[in-house]
């Protein structure tokens, strides 16, 4: 494929979704265009249903045909497609198995049985849970980002210097922070300084800004999700 | 080149996790020191080098630490880089990975399911193992894998570790739970992998033999059914470790496969 060149890119997506936000800073992150493609998630797509016939979920990235599922392995992808420009894992093998690590950490959080929640649902459980499920739920939501703040530590990204795999994988969640701030009793900047100014720096980034949507209309989403599931 | 001694893995012997990585190692002729770690009274060697997750396999490459056994494969192959394990294109690399993922986290939970639940709980997980075979049987007989002897081609490659090692469970767990799991006549594609993948020299190196393995089980089962718990999490600490994890603290997941690494 000729470098640059981006014709029969196409992403199946749905515009809240932190899977779907990682695969759109990847591609931005090395410069590729593509054909943004919204999914309606109750009303799927037969280009969706068969290019990712076994979970039938967003995103998909089809590249001249070809489907790419799972957000970390479209991100993975992304890397080795166009390996000439903005790495996004680290060329040393060890450094790579880290960041593979983190990636997969954020990606099933810290286990708790059962069943295992992953981050998504971890925070999910935020505003779904009322009282003393909620505070649980809190608590454990609070351990999982100090984890992830103790390893970033003094780092510009987890990366280090580099902005990678593991940022990408978490940064779209801090989206969804005010939205679990406002419906459980927490505050993220209090809790995880670091981390929130992490958030900061990985938002300066054009990649970034330009993928992630504006947390008052995550909220907004939330608050719309509340009123189906029924919860006041 | 590595001294042998630069390579130590902490391992449980029937732990399907340990098997991979121990299997990989072989495939790439690497020597290395083997350290069989008790699952239930934890060493400080794996506290120290797995803090979070504090479970086999643990790599441990010139004293450093890799964990969690799908990064401690991919370690493996872009360390040591004869005799590939990924393939080189990064379509095929990503329908690797996706297969892989596939078998952890859908797979092996089902057939996990099958270890611990019985009555109607016991048909449903069986039903749920044969969706996700059928899948793969798809896949093999006419998607991506089709006409290849191996996930990886001619050769072992990643998908054939990562599925191989635990697939020896359903001929296990048909036996001890008297299951029709993997029924040559339904999925022959699928059968005649695992066949051929069984009777690769290294694999028979690696699995435990399955007498050792039905015994390991029926063990696991009794004690399940001793403790009569309803729920996977009453299971206390002694049997969840004894079914030696790498992965959640559910006791018969955890015996083939976690729903990490």
């Amino acid at each position: 494929m000729a470098e640059g060149a981006s014709e029969g890119l196409v992403l199946l997506d749905f515009w809240v979704s932190p899977f779907g936000q990682r695969c759109r800073i990847a591609l931005a992150e090395k410069g590729v265009e593509y054909e943004y493609r919204e999914e309606n998630l109750r009303d799927k797509s037969p280009l969706l249903l068969k290019s990712n016939p076994v979970h039938k979920k967003i995103p998909v990235l089809i590249d001249h045909g070809k489907p790419v599922c799972e957000s970390l392995n479209i991100v993975q992808y992304i890397d080795e497609k166009w390996p000439d420009r903005a790495p996004l894992l680290p060329a040393d093998p060890y450094a790579r198995a880290e960041a593979r690590f983190w990636a997969d950490l954020v990606e099933k959080k810290v286990c708790i049985p059962p069943p295992p929640p992953r981050m998504y649902e971890s925070g999910t459980k935020l505003w779904k849970l009322k009282g003393e499920a909620q505070e649980e739920a809190t608590k454990e939501f609070i351990e999982m980002l100090k984890l992830l703040e103790g390893e970033l530590g003094d780092k510009k990204y987890f990366g280090g210097e580099m902005f990678g795999l593991v940022d990408i994988a978490l940064i779209p969640f801090t989206a969804w922070f005010y939205s679990y701030e406002a419906c459980a009793k927490l505050s993220t900047e209090k809790e995880v300084p670091k981390l929130v100014a992490w958030g900061k720096r990985c938002r300066e980034r054009e990649s970034v800004s330009k993928s992630l949507p504006d947390p008052l209309k995550v909220y907004e989403f939330v608050c719309f999700l509340k009123k189906v599931y029924g919860i006041e | 080149m590595d001294q042998p001694s630069s390579l130590k893995l902490l391992g449980s012997w029937a732990d399907s996790h340990t098997h991979r990585v121990q299997l990989a190692l072989k495939l790439k002729s690497l020597e290395f020191d083997y350290q069989e770690e008790d699952v239930v009274n934890i060493s400080p060697a794996l506290l120290l080098h797995n803090p979070v997750y504090k479970k086999v396999p643990v790599l441990l490459h010139k004293g450093r630490p890799v964990v969690e056994s799908v990064v401690i494969l991919q370690y493996i192959d872009e360390t040591w880089t004869g005799n590939p394990l990924m393939p080189a294109d990064p379509f095929e690399r990503a329908v690797a990975r996706f297969w892989c993922h596939f078998a952890e986290d859908k797979l092996a939970p089902a057939v996990g399911a099958v270890f611990s639940s019985s009555g109607e709980g016991q048909k449903a997980a069986v039903d749920q193992v044969h969706q996700n075979l059928k899948l793969l049987e798809c896949e093999i007989r006419d998607g991506a894998f089709e006409g290849r002897r191996f996930f990886g081609g001619d050769k072992i490659g990643m998908l054939d570790i990562v599925l191989g090692c635990g697939s020896y469970w359903l001929s296990v767990f048909e036996e001890v739970m008297e299951v029709k799991l993997v029924d040559p006549e339904s999925f022959p594609a699928f059968h005649a992998w695992l066949r051929d993948f069984e009777e690769q020299n290294e694999v028979k190196e690696t699995i435990p033999a399955i007498d050792k393995l039905l015994e390991y089980a029926r063990g696991v089962r009794q004690m399940m059914l001793t403790l009569s718990s309803s729920t996977i999490t009453s299971v206390p600490a002694t049997a969840a470790a004894a079914a030696t994890t790498t992965g959640n603290d559910d006791v018969a997941v955890d015996a083939i496969d976690g729903s990490s690494g």
